[in-house]
């Protein structure tokens, strides 16, 4: 290869150095380092299995997240064909409600449902003010708490890649469809959602894809019970500094990560995570 | 069934819209604790916010963060759009999920590996740590929208320029940059963002003497409920919103502005 045909590549060369350096090569040796146990190359990964405590919290994780996921597919959608019948006269609803919740860390929000549900929270005074409970009633540190959480951050990612399909699908296909003798319900059904499809499922795949690393939601709004993986991994780095173990886990939810966005990439296309 | 679908809308968006009309009122409470609706006004939150060291002295090393990670990967991501987008090469489609991968990949995958790093290089506790990590998470984005205002702008205007006798940096100068700026403005507006907001990665780095607004928050929250936490969210909101409407402006001027989801 002649060295001129490089030159339009090189304005990637800084970029790619600085993410070999600081990317690729600590997840390289976080990976090696998850195949180093003293007793065997697999040892942490045995004991990530064989230990009924590490094995509940896998399982928690992935029913935590199939289970927001299916509650964001179920709100996000009426939510979504509903915004996108406004056809941009409420466009202020959007942004208000959806986006700029979406440009809100987590934190804040996570933090918000604190205030909220909390023993002295918003809805306990309310309730108690009212006389309708005598006691607060335990609305966080539980994991009723980790779902409103969780499902309040997720659900802008459900609604925005479906909004955006369904304000692209072509008005005059729902005059046919009236125009042949189909109710609204029918329209729905037959025309609205198969069309919306590929923006349900890429939500869907974003929402899980996000839910299974989530780490602030859990550790605030949690009990004892309600842990996941990346909780998990945290307290093994940094509390009880098993650094081998930790990342066993870690390349666990990453390989569980890459195998969800080949399938999404596979059945979308990458460039849908956009906007 | 109309109906009812609308209702489940109605009460979603309601949900979603709550806890930022909760926060606000909170933050300006005069009760010394949480009260909801606050039975007073007063900015006592604010300005123990701005009184504090604690507060203030966070605020602003997630300023200066932020705007090191700014521009660090403005000058790394931009060089970087121009070859995504217009050479053509083998593996190109591997190089953009490499570029993409680092907000993909769970944020406490990427966050143990970058401490571990750090740990190793003594490096926990500097903020050039959190400049470098944040800067990782600031890249796909900037890369993101910038190539999604390159692809949007026609070739033919930089051969014009050039055909009539501009060389390769002037037609870059006053052709070019012009064109793709508002995508240059929204992607630096999104990686200063995507810093400040940071909380992930920063946990393990920042150790005791980076702290980060994020950092003082996520202590404080586990403490107490302290109002001085709404206060400090409503004052984020508040650059959310700056964010939003910047970025709304310029895409009305622009259009071809794309943003990342995650």
């Amino acid at each position: 290869m002649r060295l001129g045909s490089l030159r339009p590549l090189l304005p990637l060369a800084p970029a790619l150095v600085f993410l070999g350096v600081f990317f690729v090569q600590p997840l390289a040796r976080m990976v090696a380092l998850s195949f180093g146990a003293a007793d065997g190359p697999f040892a942490h990964y045995v004991r990530a299995v064989e230990s009924p405590v590490y094995l509940k919290v896998l399982g928690m994780t992935f029913q935590t997240a199939l289970g927001v996921t299916l509650i964001c597919v179920l709100l996000g959608v009426p939510t979504a064909w509903f915004l996108a019948g406004l056809r941009g006269r409420l466009g202020t609803v959007l942004v208000v409600a959806v986006i700029l919740p979406f440009l809100t860390s987590i934190l804040i929000r996570t933090y918000a449902w604190m205030a909220i549900l909390g023993r002295n929270g918003v809805v306990n005074q309310v309730l108690l003010a009212t006389g309708l409970t005598s006691a607060p009633l335990p609305l966080i540190h539980n994991t009723f708490g980790v779902y409103v959480g969780m499902v309040h951050v997720l659900l802008p990612f459900m609604v925005l890649p479906v909004y955006s399909v369904m304000t692209g699908i072509d008005p005059t296909l729902f005059r046919a469809a009236q125009s042949l003798g189909a109710t609204p319900a029918r329209t729905l059904r037959t025309v609205v959602l198969p069309l919306s499809l590929p923006g349900i499922a890429s939500g869907a795949l974003l929402v899980f894809l996000i839910a299974i690393g989530f780490y602030i939601t859990p550790a605030l709004l949690g009990g004892v019970g309600d842990v996941m993986i990346s909780n998990l991994i945290e307290v093994q780095v940094i509390e009880l500094l098993n650094w081998g173990f930790a990342s066993a886990l870690a390349f666990v939810l990453l390989l569980a990560t890459v195998v969800i966005m080949l399938l999404f990439d596979r059945v979308l296309g990458l460039d849908r995570l956009t906007v | 069934m109309r109906a009812v679908l609308a209702g489940i809308a109605v009460v979603t968006l309601l949900f979603l819209a709550l806890p930022v009309f909760v926060v606000l009122p909170l933050s300006f409470s005069a009760s010394p604790y949480l009260e909801f609706p606050p039975a007073g006004l007063s900015l006592q939150w604010y300005a123990r916010y701005f009184e504090s060291p604690k507060w203030s002295g966070a605020t602003l090393l997630s300023v200066e963060i932020a705007l090191g990670v700014t521009a660090l990967s403005l000058l790394l991501g931009v060089p970087a759009a121009f070859s995504l987008v217009r050479a053509e090469f083998r593996g190109k489609g591997l190089l953009l999920a490499l570029f993409m991968s680092p907000i993909i990949v769970p944020y406490i995958v990427t966050a143990i590996a970058v401490y571990f790093l750090f740990a190793r290089l003594g490096f926990v506790g500097s903020p050039l740590a959190l400049l470098l990590a944040h800067t990782l998470l600031a890249l796909p984005k900037v890369v993101v929208i910038v190539a999604a205002a390159l692809k949007g702008f026609d070739r033919t205007l930089e051969r014009a320029s050039m055909s009539l006798g501009a060389g390769r940096l002037t037609t870059f100068y006053r052709v070019t940059y012009p064109s793709i700026r508002p995508g240059v403005i929204t992607a630096g507006l999104f990686a200063f963002l995507t810093s400040f907001d940071e909380l992930i990665i920063t946990m393990f780095i920042s150790g005791a003497t980076a702290v980060t607004l994020p950092k003082r928050m996520w202590d404080a929250v586990r403490l107490e409920i302290d109002p001085t936490i709404a206060a400090a969210s409503s004052l984020i909101i508040a650059i959310a919103v700056f964010i939003l409407t910047a970025t709304e402006l310029l895409r009305q001027r622009a259009g071809r502005i794309r943003i990342p989801m995650a």
